[in-house]
């Protein structure tokens, strides 16, 4: 790469380099890496008591459970809207469509409380929108599991497009042109030509919102009622322990949670360099 | 690397390498996106009253229901006192926090770029450790080292630089994120021109490279203060929520709903979501312009 030749040529003086190395990995050090270390130790500081006692508290299993089934469908609906939503704003043209593709992004800025303010504003079953009508059909979305997942697919909604978008824009649409001229169906051509060309970007999607997913926590907060043992998730029962003084179930929780959302983030990273080398 | 992140901010006049991808491949390739047939007319209108029920029509209940009580209503809320008093903190940070982001995060991006020494690929993966990482852990984990027990001796729990920490901690990839690709992508002949020229390094990166950054520097800046006026998990264990002091915006907003006042929680909820949309807007803005130019 270009920036790789020029940086044995035009090079800081050494001075300038260190100086900036230091201030990079002491801020990162300071910010991030320590207090993370810290909260490993304070996890494995009477070995595995802590997450022994945390696996038989049956309060932090069925949260564990909860934040498990609640991501899993949060994650599938956000998939299967994410491709589509994708293909319909690279391949195809109409109106709004730009207004649409800004507003996909809206999610990821908009505070998770406000989320959940906004969700139980139309589905509380007794003064919501739609959620009167929904109650009268005997269908609870808030304080229940749909309005759970709905609040997680909302915190979590543009991460597939973003993966998936750029790699649609870039592949562009020759090859499914080629197949569809050959006698290919829409659903031949989509499953033989473009999902094999969006596949590790639709994964590294999937991949990020399942560790968004499993961390949300104002607007699950809000939507869910909170109540122990029903619909308390796992990062609600980090907070719940915490403020009980149970520090060393919060940490064990608490480690679940960040050993999960980490182990996400390094596969991502450890797959998507050796894969544009083979590309 | 982490681009889902962040959206993507092109290097302006940067040549399509093998490493950029996306804007100038889709004009010369895909430059006829076909016409609605349809199946995909079917599938737009079941994605479009997935994301209305989702996302627009709980948000647009949000600013109605802030409107419900007339403009003096919607006024009266934000300009109660302790609203106020959260609403200032919350900007107030936001921006330090920001500023902050702006000038380490983009440091951080030069040495992951144009730096070679041990440890750079773990910095890369860490950088990423605070988006993972769930808000209410990162919240018990900056307790870890800065509130009371901390090894340090520092205790910054209950206080505003609680605030500060909590925000500076979830921010950090914003800045980074949006700058790294843009500084590999950019071109080094420029910068040798202006070298042989006689021309030092500070030149170069003020009149060169600092130009090239800055519609990346923006966006990074502007989706960091989107973050930080937004945040809720991180600050709950840390801040402890005090009224007029260290009380922020989201968590007016909580307060407001737990005590059954909708309306003034819509109105406070109304004014962060136009943050989040003007944010948005000056994405799409920077995207298209960037875009245009290269």
């Amino acid at each position: 790469m270009a920036s790789t030749a020029s940086a044995g040529r035009l090079r800081e003086p050494t001075a300038v380099r260190w100086l900036l190395r230091l201030v990079a990995v002491g801020y990162v050090v300071l910010l991030v890496v320590w207090p993370v270390s810290l909260v490993v130790r304070y996890t494995f500081a009477d070995g595995l008591t802590a997450l022994h006692s945390a696996f038989t508290d049956p309060l932090v299993t069925h949260a564990l459970q909860l934040t498990a089934m609640v991501s899993l469908l949060a994650v599938a609906v956000n998939l299967v809207f994410g491709v589509g939503i994708s293909l319909l704003l690279v391949r195809t043209q109409f109106p709004g469509k730009r207004v649409l593709s800004a507003l996909v992004d809206l999610p990821m800025s908009v505070s998770p409380v406000v989320v959940g303010l906004a969700l139980l504003l139309v589905y509380n079953p007794r003064t919501g929108l739609f959620g009167r009508g929904l109650d009268a059909h005997g269908i609870q979305v808030v304080f229940a599991t749909p309005g759970m997942v709905m609040a997680t697919a909302f915190v979590a909604l543009p991460l597939v497009v973003r993966e998936v978008v750029p790699v649609l824009e870039e592949i562009g649409d020759d090859q499914e042109q080629a197949a569809r001229s050959l006698g290919a169906n829409a659903v031949q051509t989509f499953r033989r030509i473009t999902l094999p060309g969006i596949k590790w970007a639709v994964v590294y999607g999937v991949v990020l919102s399942l560790a968004r997913s499993l961390g949300e926590f104002g607007a699950v907060k809000v939507v869910s009622g909170n109540v122990m043992g029903q619909t308390q998730t796992a990062t609600l029962v980090v907070e719940q322990k915490y403020q009980n003084f149970d520090q060393s179930t919060a940490y064990a929780a608490a480690f679940l949670l960040a050993l999960a959302s980490v182990v996400c983030i390094v596969v991502v990273s450890v797959l998507r360099p050796s894969e544009s080398r083979e590309s | 690397m982490t681009t889902a992140l962040v959206p993507r901010i092109p290097a302006p006049g940067s040549a399509p390498g093998p490493g950029a991808v996306g804007r100038p491949a889709r004009r010369r390739r895909a430059a006829r996106p076909g016409a609605l047939g349809a199946a995909s007319g079917l599938g737009l209108g079941v994605a479009l009253l997935w994301f209305s029920l989702l996302v627009l029509v709980p948000l647009a209940m949000v600013v109605a229901t802030a409107g419900s009580e007339g403009w003096s209503g919607f006024a009266g809320t934000l300009t109660s006192s302790q609203t106020l008093s959260a609403v200032e903190l919350t900007v107030a940070q936001a921006v330090m926090v920001t500023l902050l982001n702006v000038v380490v995060g983009t440091a951080i991006a030069w040495v992951l770029v144009r730096d070679r020494f041990w440890g750079r690929r773990v910095l890369d993966v860490v950088i990423d450790i605070p988006f993972a990482l769930p808000t209410i852990v990162a919240g018990l984990v900056l307790l870890a080292l800065y509130g009371p027990d901390g090894p340090l001796g520092v205790d910054v729990a209950n206080t505003r630089a609680a605030v500060f920490l909590a925000l500076a901690f979830v921010t950090l990839p914003f800045v980074v994120r949006t700058v790294q690709p843009v500084l590999e992508e950019l071109d080094a002949d420029v910068e040798e021109a202006a070298a042989s020229l006689g021309a030092g390094r500070l030149t170069v990166f003020r009149r060169i490279v600092l130009p090239a950054l800055v519609p990346a520097i923006t966006a990074g800046a502007a989706l960091s203060f989107a973050r930080g006026i937004s945040e809720y998990g991180s600050l709950v264990l840390l801040s402890g929520n005090l009224p007029n002091r260290t009380e922020v915006a989201s968590v007016r907003v909580l307060t407001f709903i737990e005590n059954g006042d909708t309306t003034s929680a819509a109105a406070v909820a109304t004014l962060l979501l136009l943050v989040a949309l003007a944010v948005i807007v000056l994405l799409d803005v920077l995207q298209r312009r960037v875009a245009r130019r290269g």
